[in-house]
């Protein structure tokens, strides 16, 4: 025994110094952990423990945060279906039940011979391409029951996925309309030497200029973002790429990492040289595992050639690198300063602000933190010049703006268009026939109806991170809307009383209702719930939480109201439905087993 | 001459350094609070202390004091939202008030009184929450835990232990100690640790001590929470390390 003991130790202590034996990369540490043994054991718990000097709670406490991270043995095969409403639309429920009936398994169990576990996610960025799964954290896209069957007994056999036919993992860019984004071809270092001649103050002033906003959604200024951050006192400044693109719906950043990477990262680095940072992060998110390797091989041709590293292009003192940290399965981490805690090693919940990430970001030092496609727009602004990236777009919303569409719509995939579109111009370009809504931004977003399909997509009207899930005349919109609010309470982090507390009530009303027990007494207990959320959660996670549902009974509450059977107040409670499990374990489903139904 | 700025119409001065909180009570002006601790650095979780600044929401625990804000605190406005959130945390967990050892001392309970709380408001969870009774000297009662994180915090920052930590995330969030068999006897808690004396509900309890206080005697049975954490709030952390707020001397 001792003998493992030590083959273990020899592998911990390989992971420890891959990563410094510092506390800061323990999610790094539990990922690499997680992904070679399947589980994190006890005596992991223990020696990483020991060895960062940290209390074991403080591991525990990382492990459980994130979804991909498992205390308990979970299978050798961990199947997890991606359970966004265009994966549903697409059939991914009947999928999973089918490979739940060809394993002999229940879902969220792992097999009794430990070989398989089957579960549902959040939204795996395939929407495009679904329905979609991941098989120990690599993407499958494209599920059909013949796949489902062809994987099942690959499993059964116990092949290795390195030994599972490669077009299973192939996954798409789909990109239908290109603009300014994906059009540049630009050779890796032009852009830099551009902004090299210009130095950091212009840099800021340009990409000021170029009237540039943050792609996440939320719009703010970039180069204001960037001047904080250089002017905030600090020891050390940080440039962080938020490539956890986890709101439902949204895939553009994949694309963009997957054939402009070298644009992200040129963005970055002459962000650094703008901020006058050193050390540069990409946080990926855990779904997109797949892109590590190639990220990283491009991180290193960028090193070789001089982007990277001492002295960058011969400017003596221009000093940058980037290291790639993956997340684990967490929503809650595409929030900045929740990011900022996740790649600190911690559990991601959102700080307190102020202080804002510009000047406590982190390790508590001035941090410019954008997304994949901000750091793109900057890299375009920087060689188009401000005057020619503020020629696209419209007046407050400059430049390009890569929209992520999937639903109903025969050409589902990535559009770039300049800000300023109206929702019906996408609808026609995807070729989506008799839509009744559309989600724009994702669930944290806006449910749009028909009558408001000549809005705008843009900070003026309708901001957008990305998201445009489009819903025809044959779905439910209250099954959307509760699909929704699923995800919500999976992913609340549990920091704050409203948000924990609300989004898990607000699934077990919606639960109420689609099973027939609702009354009007419930969509009051929802639009009291909505306002909990909204007005005392922690972060933009609760407070938009209650949209989906807000939104749609707004604009389709006959969908709710024809589900309230019932005038009068129905408990949830379902006294012969609380017998099941009596029954399940005497074998009986006979009359008497049952109560009798009251006639009323 | 120090700023100030106005709370429900009244004029409150304030440090540089401070909350909206911690000059509210400094200056005699009650705001109701849970997880906010004087001897802590401000939490902002359980957002029972949530008011209107300026026309928006915000936790005053966490929010940093400005020369001419507009604070309403005392308005039926944000008063129903905190009767909703504790109305929240009573469905969350397991809490039966006629049995609880910490009845009358719980600043929950007693917030439960003074914002009038009178329904249950929503569906109970009855979560499966195991109490741990492995240490000799100290009972978990994890059934009444509202997570505020004030032992996490107390054992971590003034003990030097981490005894208590958290695990899971969402409703499945969940008070944790720092031991492999999971178990508080296997920690290297103490009776005289911080820890044992921040729990506003009845989570950590010393054993073999029972209704010592009758019911009706004791601390928010004399005055509502409201008064008594005027008396308790404007002073500085004490060395000794004992609270009356949480300790429930009369």
């Amino acid at each position: 025994m001792s003998t493992l003991t030590d083959l273990h130790d020899d592998y911990l202590d390989s992971i420890l110094a891959r990563y410094d034996h510092s506390a800061n990369n323990l999610l790094q540490m539990l990922c690499d952990v997680q992904e070679r043994s399947g589980y994190i054991h006890t005596e992991t718990v223990n020696y990483l423990s020991i060895k960062l000097r940290i209390p074991r709670v403080r591991i525990e406490g990382v492990a459980t945060f994130y979804s991909f991270l498992h205390l308990q043995p979970h299978g050798e095969y961990r199947l997890l279906f991606s359970d966004n409403i265009t994966d549903r639309m697409l059939g991914s429920q009947a999928l999973m039940e089918k490979m739940c009936q060809q394993l002999w398994l229940q879902p969220g169990k792992v097999s009794e011979d430990g070989l398989v576990s089957i579960n549902t996610t959040s939204c795996t960025g395939m929407c495009d391409q679904g329905p979609a799964m991941l098989v120990n954290g690599r993407a499958i896209t494209r599920l059909t029951h013949q796949r489902v069957q062809e994987i099942a007994s690959l499993i059964r056999s116990r092949t290795p996925l390195a030994g599972w036919p490669a077009d299973f993992f192939h996954v798409e860019d789909n990109i239908r309309r290109s603009g300014p984004l994906f059009d540049n071809t630009s050779a890796p270092g032009d852009i830099l030497r551009t902004a090299l001649a210009l130095g950091g103050k212009d840099i800021v002033e340009a990409v000021k200029n170029s009237g540039l906003r943050g792609r996440g959604g939320a719009g703010f200024p970039t180069g204001l973002k960037w001047d904080a951050c250089r002017n905030a006192p600090g020891a050390a400044r940080h440039v962080v790429c938020n490539a956890d693109e986890g709101e439902p719906g949204t895939f553009k950043d994949r694309v963009l990492l997957n054939c402009q990477a070298d644009l992200v990262f040129e963005g970055m680095t002459l962000c650094a040289l703008a901020v006058g940072a050193r050390h540069g992060y990409l946080y990926l998110r855990g779904e997109y595992r797949y892109l590590l390797e190639p990220l990283r091989a491009i991180l290193q041709r960028r090193r070789d050639n001089n982007m990277l590293g001492k002295n960058i292009l011969g400017q003596p003192g221009f000093d940058f690198d980037i290291a790639i940290h993956t997340g684990a399965g967490a929503y809650i981490c595409g929030e900045e300063s929740a990011l900022i805690e996740s790649l600190e090693g911690k559990r991601g919940v959102p700080r307190n602000r102020p202080p804002f990430p510009v000047t406590h970001g982190y390790m508590q030092q001035p941090t410019a933190l954008d997304n994949v496609e901000t750091f793109c727009s900057a890299a375009l602004a920087i060689q188009m010049g401000a005057e020619k990236f503020r020629a696209i777009g419209t007046a407050k919303s400059s430049g390009s703006k890569l929209i992520s569409v999937s639903g109903d719509c025969p050409r589902p995939g990535i559009y770039e268009y300049p800000f300023g579109m109206s929702v019906r111009e996408v609808l026609q370009d995807c070729g989506a026939v008799n839509t009744r809504a559309v989600q724009v931004s994702g669930p944290s977003g806006v449910c749009v109806a028909e009558s408001e399909f000549d809005r705008k997509l843009g900070f003026e009207d309708l901001p957008t991170a990305g998201a445009f899930m489009v819903f025809d005349d044959s779905r439910d919109l209250f099954e959307v809307a509760r699909n929704f609010v699923h995800f919500f309470a999976h992913e609340s982090c549990g920091f704050c009383t409203p948000c924990r507390v609300g989004t898990s009530m607000l699934k077990t009303t919606m639960d109420k209702i689609a099973a027939g027990l609702g009354s009007k007494y419930d969509l009051r207990d929802i639009e009291r719930l909505d306002q909990v959320l909204q007005t005392s959660s922690h972060c933009g996670l609760g407070r938009t939480a209650c949209n989906p549902v807000l939104h749609t009974l707004k604009h389709f509450r006959p969908a709710y109201e024809n589900r309230l059977k019932f005038l009068e107040f129905k408990p949830a409670f379902d006294l012969d439905g609380a017998l099941a499990r009596a029954r399940q374990m005497t074998g009986r489903d006979d009359v008497g087993a049952h109560l009798k139904t009251e006639e009323t | 001459m120090n700023d100030t700025f106005q709370l429900d119409g009244a004029a409150v001065p304030f440090e540089p350094g401070q909350t909206v909180m911690q000059a509210a009570l400094a200056a005699g002006h009650y705001i109701p609070h849970l997880c906010y601790h004087p001897e802590f650095k401000p939490h902002g979780s359980c957002k029972l202390c949530t008011v209107k600044v300026n026309g928006r929401t915000a936790a005053s625990c966490t929010m940093p004091a400005e020369a001419g804000l507009d604070v309403e605190s005392n308005i039926e406005e944000m008063n129903g939202l905190r009767r909703t959130l504790v109305q929240m945390l009573f469905a969350e967990g397991n809490h039966f008030c006629p049995s609880c050892e910490k009845s009358g001392n719980c600043m929950l309970q007693a917030l439960g009184y003074d914002l009038e709380v009178r329904t249950a408001g929503f569906r109970h969870l009855y979560p499966d929450r195991p109490l741990d009774a492995s240490h000799p000297d100290i009972l978990l009662d994890f059934n009444r835990c509202i997570l505020c994180e004030l032992c996490v915090r107390a054992s971590s920052e003034v003990d030097g232990k981490n005894v208590f930590g958290l695990s899971g995330r969402g409703i499945t969030k969940q008070l944790i100690v720092n031991a492999e068999s999971g178990l508080l006897k296997d920690t290297d808690i103490a009776l005289t640790d911080k820890a044992m004396h921040v729990c506003p509900v009845g989570v950590i309890l010393p054993k073999r001590v029972g209704f010592s206080v009758p019911i009706g005697k004791r601390r928010y049975d004399q005055r509502p929470i409201s008064t008594q954490a005027l008396d308790d709030a404007p002073r500085l952390a004490d060395a000794g390390g004992s609270c009356d707020v949480c300790e429930g001397t009369p």
